[in-house]
């Protein structure tokens, strides 16, 4: 299985790479909504809970675009009947689908903190950085965990694009609400990591529970 | 091989089959005819596992349809209308992306994209080549992992006759497999058939072998 | 075949109903600061309480579907996620009139158990969409019980993160001083709920019912039009 979900996720990377389709797409999607944002709140610096929210929900919304199109090749190539017919476990397509979604967020993470720390934070980024990344990393997971099977469950209907955001965004309420709180007392004037296990607690938890579910009911999903 | 009796499969209300009776001898040819909407896809579909039979029984290779379906996977080779590549990635990287998943190695790969002719334009991506090159490469991917059962549905639409040939030996009469071909080519089909299974509006009007003329009566 | 026992339980219900309306009208005690409006509290809170038990009663009915691959359970499962959505409006209807008589405002987002249970209701209203723009059965019966399953087990998690999260400004009822409310509240409040939870489950059946007899009507339909011999 471990092979299987390897080849698919190199074939995934290799795809991205060639048609750059998701990854610039999400993050210049951040970079837009940051604008967006200091128009639409009229700041120029933000901080505390205003700056945590503004940059999650930028986030979770990038993330929908990514996950939209995260079955993209396999529903326009015929890729998915590829997969059936050869000797892999289903299982191996999500590990390498989310995995391939985990990824991509990294990538525009990578572009988008610093961008928003640039564009609209106010206090420094740098200090907290180290507190910061086991936030990002445990939503990561939960957010690639979730999309893969919500984007499974879209690719059979005749809207997948529109299914995947209206499904997402409720599942992804705990992720914003635990990820947005702790990120909350580490961008203030004065930061400190206050509660900060006590979120990463809940992340850990629903990540938990997700893959796990996930996994339990993938196979039943996209065969017919 | 395969061993069929009252085969059924229904989209809702309608019936895709229904009554689907005959049995394929190993190393043998089954020609399967009919026109449009017959249900000749969806057979073979079910054949290869992809869509889960209603009703009936189905065996396959020794495993039955639809609970032991993961045991086909191996041993069926499905050349259907869709190439089931990437387009954006070239025919080396398709075929080695099968091949990881059926645990060949690139040597294999490479004698498939010589036995189909394609070694000089392997690394270019597919949505630079032409239809039938693309066919070309479908072959190789249906008979990479050397299946004992091909599952053919019109695999020499857009070939050229030069093609056609250069193929024979991988899924045609002699490459020594058990075969379900679907055509509309009833005149080549039945050549190189042993068997015909005429389908009309997903029901069987015969199976056995048959004449040219008793298969264009199914599409008046 | 869901038929059995109807009888009774409509009966059951009716009296069921019938006793905690009058326990809420006659017998529990009126509110000093909120008023008649209180009483509302006897509706929306078991109504909240069946609709999520649903909800989950919908997941539970889906992984016994995906575990047999027998359709029945499927539909007994999308008709307990379905009446649970038409429960959800009234329970997020209710919930604001007691906000608006509570602390003045159509909407309050410091009351944990009503903002959780909006996100739930946003969520499963995506259950018809989906499920309904898949077009062959089988596949639609499974996709929506994969749904099902994982917004049950979403429900949970929401709930403890929002309230993690909110300060509390609404009355918990069952956690304050151990589950115990004043004197006639209780056994009025226990009423209701038991009026509710007979209620959604006697829809239920009849639902059910219902479905069942127009499935059968359609196939001993489908039957007699395939007794017309196919011209060949």
């Amino acid at each position: 299985m471990i092979r299987a979900a390897r080849a698919i996720l190199a074939k995934d990377l290799r795809l991205e790479l060639r048609t750059k389709e998701s990854v610039p797409a999400m993050t210049l999607f951040t970079l837009t909504v940051y604008v967006l944002f200091h128009f639409g709140l009229d700041r120029n610096s933000l901080d505390g809970s205003l700056a945590a929210g503004v940059l999650w929900v930028t986030l979770l919304l990038a993330a929908v675009v990514g996950v939209a199109r995260l079955f993209a090749a396999e529903r326009e190539q015929g890729g998915i009947e590829g997969l059936l017919l050869a000797p892999v476990d289903l299982t191996a397509l999500f590990v390498a689908k989310a995995a391939a979604l985990f990824l991509f967020l990294c990538a525009v993470e990578l572009v988008a903190l610093p961008a928003f720390a640039l564009l609209l934070l106010g206090p420094d980024l740098l200090d907290p950085l180290p507190e910061l990344l086991p936030v990002l990393l445990l939503a990561n997971l939960g957010v690639a965990a979730v999309g893969a099977l919500v984007a499974a469950l879209a690719t059979a209907t005749r809207a997948p694009e529109l299914i995947v955001t209206l499904l997402l965004l409720p599942l992804l309420v705990p992720v914003l609400i635990a990820s947005a709180q702790a990120t909350e007392p580490l961008v203030r004037s004065d930061p400190s990591a206050d509660e900060l296990g006590r979120w990463l607690g809940v992340l850990t938890l629903y990540d938990v529970v997700f893959v796990l579910l996930s996994v339990a009911v993938f196979d039943f999903l996209l065969e017919d | 091989m395969i061993d069929l009796d009252g085969l059924r499969r229904h989209y809702g209300e309608r019936v895709a089959l229904e009554g689907i009776t005959v049995r394929v001898e190993e190393g043998a040819t089954l020609a399967v005819l009919g026109p449009n909407g017959a249900g000749k896809s969806t057979l073979l579909r079910v054949l290869a596992g992809l869509l889960r039979p209603h009703g009936g029984s189905a065996t396959v290779m020794g495993a039955s349809l639809p609970d032991e379906r993961w045991r086909l996977h191996a041993h069926v080779g499905y050349l259907g209308h869709e190439p089931l590549l990437y387009r954006e990635l070239s025919g080396r990287e398709n075929l080695d992306y099968h091949a990881r998943l059926h645990g060949l190695d690139g040597e294999r790969v490479e004698e498939l994209l010589a036995a189909v002719g394609m070694e000089g334009r392997a690394d270019e991506p597919l949505r630079d080549l032409s239809r039938g090159m693309v066919q070309r490469l479908a072959v190789a991917r249906a008979v990479l992992h050397d299946p004992p059962l091909l599952l053919l549905d019109e695999p020499r639409s857009h070939l050229d006759p030069g093609a056609g040939e250069a193929l024979e030996p991988l899924i045609g009469r002699a490459s020594g497999r058990t075969r379900v071909l679907a055509s509309h080519d009833v005149d080549g089909a039945l050549d190189e058939a042993d068997l015909a299974l005429g389908l009309r509006d997903g029901r069987q009007a015969f199976a056995r072998r048959a004449t040219p003329r008793e298969a264009r009566e199914l599409y008046r | 075949m869901y038929s059995k026992g109807f009888k009774p339980l409509s009966v059951a219900t009716v009296v069921a109903v019938a006793t905690a309306l009058a326990l809420i009208f006659f017998y529990a005690p009126l509110d000093a600061d909120q008023g008649f409006v209180q009483k509302i509290f006897y509706v929306h809170v078991p109504m909240a309480m069946v609709s999520l038990g649903g909800f989950v009663a919908g997941g539970l009915m889906a992984i016994r579907h995906l575990r047999s691959g027998d359709p029945s359970w499927d539909v007994r499962s999308y008709v307990a996620i379905h009446l649970s959505i038409i429960l959800g409006v009234g329970v997020l209807v209710t919930g604001s009139i007691w906000a608006r008589a509570s602390w003045g405002h159509w909407w309050v987002w410091d009351e944990p158990v009503l903002v959780s249970f909006l996100i739930v209701f946003l969520l499963y209203c995506v259950y018809y969409p989906l499920r309904f723009s898949i077009e062959d059965p089988e596949r639609q019966a499974r996709y929506s019980s994969v749904f099902a399953i994982t917004a049950g087990a979403f429900v949970p998690l929401n709930f403890l993160a929002v309230r993690l999260a909110q300060a509390y400004t609404h009355p918990r009822v069952l956690s304050q001083t151990g589950g115990n409310l004043p004197g006639e509240m209780r056994p009025t409040f226990l009423v209701s709920l038991v009026a509710m939870t007979l209620l959604f489950v006697t829809l239920w059946k009849l639902e059910l019912t219902s479905k069942h007899a127009s499935a059968q009507l359609k196939s001993l339909r489908r039957k007699l039009a395939a007794r017309e011999p196919a011209a060949v």
